[in-house]
């Protein structure tokens, strides 16, 4: 196989590795603090971002960072002032997303760019892309190992964390703002409608196995990696979308894990 | 020396008024027990000593020093009445649980030491869980669970501690062994407040008994004088195992 030499997919496989460590490192918080939803209106929202930076002509992944963090920051507003309803908060961000992603995708002049970030592409990471999601992703690793006593603590007892000194409401807010950062890096490669699945089942997979949190932290980062390099491979050879092929291969194995379930 | 001094406390939430004008002390070394029916505050004046809420009115010294200004939460700990209400598939083990207890003492950007991780199974092996060290949390009896938030709190070796109903929803021996646990400790010197339901531990481990009554009052009596018939008209709970 020497689909390896060709340069866009060189830059396919540099980006999946980032995207297969950064996504399930947050994965694994936003299952265990039961908020799946937010990552599904984050990625939405990042959609928005894509479609108004392909309007205007800016790059999509920027304008997809800076929408998901307003989307991240919109979010913890309203849970703030309305603290009962934060599932609605999380769902009035989730359609504003789509609302803006489907007003302006009709207006971007290469509608097949917009699909890409639908459901993911390979060919069309820029190498500039590449060193955006460089970058975030090292920003990602470097303050989630920085925050690992805290947000371990966090996500097992809020309360108690609190009560310790944990600087609770800043270092959710942080956890929000990688989220944001996350989705958006992940859009170009698996695609915005995928990326809460690639968040959610890796960790899926390494709960069913795993004992402690640190080896559900390092499984879940393992099965990632394994599903986004398989699937781009399969992607590529039988010309299928990267995010839904790398998302099912994931689905398998998770179904063929389930009897396995730990006692 | 007076470990815990509160005066003339009263407290309410914004619909009812919980506590009136409640005043007691605790000595080094003391066990005290809170009782009170349901609904009449007792989690509320924990969380008022531990600066969780803030009283309207009154003053609490923890160690001579007034609450608000009171920061030294590493010697204090504190067992919440939710601690054992977790996501029982959290994936995490005893010893990574018990771990998060050090975050009082070390605080932001540390790396855990070899004598951190000493302390840790000192906590662990203190309550008797060292075998279940690597085993996940969620899968150990209630009782198990429960030691578990002990052993969280004992792991920066504070002096006093604060449980909360530690010893609802686990099955009788548990429970004995919980208030024997809590009873070494306390002859090890960590003065015990504790909130129960469960007669027999006021009998034989403690030697303060502080009653929450309906109307917002407290009354401290010495645990000898505090008979079980006493217990039994304010309580509507059927523990009394003595018979
Ligand atoms: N955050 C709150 N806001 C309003 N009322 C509360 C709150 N927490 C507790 N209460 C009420 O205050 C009373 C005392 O609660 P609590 O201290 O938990 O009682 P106990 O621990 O003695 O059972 C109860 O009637 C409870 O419903
Ligand atoms: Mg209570």
């Amino acid at each position: 196989m020497d689909i390896l030499s060709y340069d866009f997919m060189q830059r396919a496989l540099i980006v999946a590795v980032l995207i297969s460590i950064i996504t399930p490192l947050i994965g694994n918080i936003i299952v265990l603090k039961r908020l799946s939803s937010v990552g599904d209106a984050l990625s939405h929202s990042g959609l928005a971002g894509v479609a108004i930076g392909l309007f205007l002509g800016a790059n999509p992944i920027i304008s997809a960072v800076i929408f998901s963090i307003i989307a991240a920051l919109a979010i913890e507003g309203i849970r703030r002032s309305f603290s009962a309803y934060s599932e609605i908060a999380t769902a009035v961000v989730l359609s504003f997303g789509v609302g803006i992603a489907a007003v302006f995708s009709g207006k971007v002049p290469n509608a097949a760019n917009f699909n890409t970030f639908l459901f993911g592409s390979i060919v069309s990471i820029s190498e500039f892309e590449m060193y955006v999601a460089a970058v975030l992703s090292i920003v990602v690793i470097i303050t989630i190992l920085i925050l690992y006593r805290e947000l371990f603590y966090i996500t097992f007892d809020e309360e108690g964390a609190a009560l310790s000194g944990v600087p609770v409401k800043t270092v959710n807010f942080i956890f929000t703002i990688l989220t944001a950062i996350v989705v958006s890096v992940a859009a170009r490669t698996v695609g915005s409608l995928v990326i809460s699945s690639l968040m959610i089942i890796p960790v899926a997979c390494s709960m069913i196995i795993s004992k402690s949190y640190f080896t559900n932290t390092i499984l879940s980062v393992v099965f990632a990696f394994i599903f986004t390099i398989s699937g781009l491979f399969v992607s590529v050879v039988y010309d299928l979308k990267p995010g839904g092929t790398i998302v099912l291969i994931g689905i398998a194995v998770l179904i063929i894990l389930i009897p396995f379930r730990r006692k | 020396m007076s470990i815990l001094e509160v005066k003339n406390l009263s407290f309410s939430y914004p619909d009812k008024k919980i506590l009136e004008d409640v005043s007691f002390e605790v000595e080094e070394g003391d066990f005290v027990c809170i009782v009170g029916t349901n609904g009449t505050g007792k989690s509320t004046l924990l969380k008022l000593i531990l600066n969780i809420l803030k009283p309207d009115s009154g003053e609490i010294k923890i160690k001579n020093i007034p609450s608000k200004q009171f920061d030294k939460y590493e010697e204090i700990a504190y067992v919440s009445q939710k601690a054992t209400g977790f996501n029982k598939s959290f994936p995490a083990t005893v010893r990574e649980v018990v771990s998060a207890g050090l975050y009082s003492k070390t605080g932001m950007f540390h790396f855990n030491r070899a004598k951190d991780k000493k302390a840790v199974e000192r906590a662990i092996e203190r309550v008797g869980l060292t075998e279940y060290a690597d085993k996940m949390i969620g899968k150990l009896s209630g009782g198990q669970q429960q030691r578990v938030f002990v052993a969280k709190a004992l792991v920066n070796d504070p002096d006093m501690i604060f449980l909360d109903e530690p010893t609802v929803g686990i099955d009788i021996k548990a429970v004995d062994s919980i208030c024997c646990l809590l009873g070494e400790l306390n002859t090890a010197g960590i003065t015990v407040i504790m909130v129960t339901h469960d007669i027999s531990s006021v009998l034989y481990h403690s030697n303060k008994v502080l009653m929450l009554s309906e109307d917002g009052k407290a009354n401290m009596t010495d645990s000898k004088t505090f008979n079980s018939e006493t217990v039994m008209s304010h309580l509507h709970h059927n523990h009394n195992k003595e018979g």
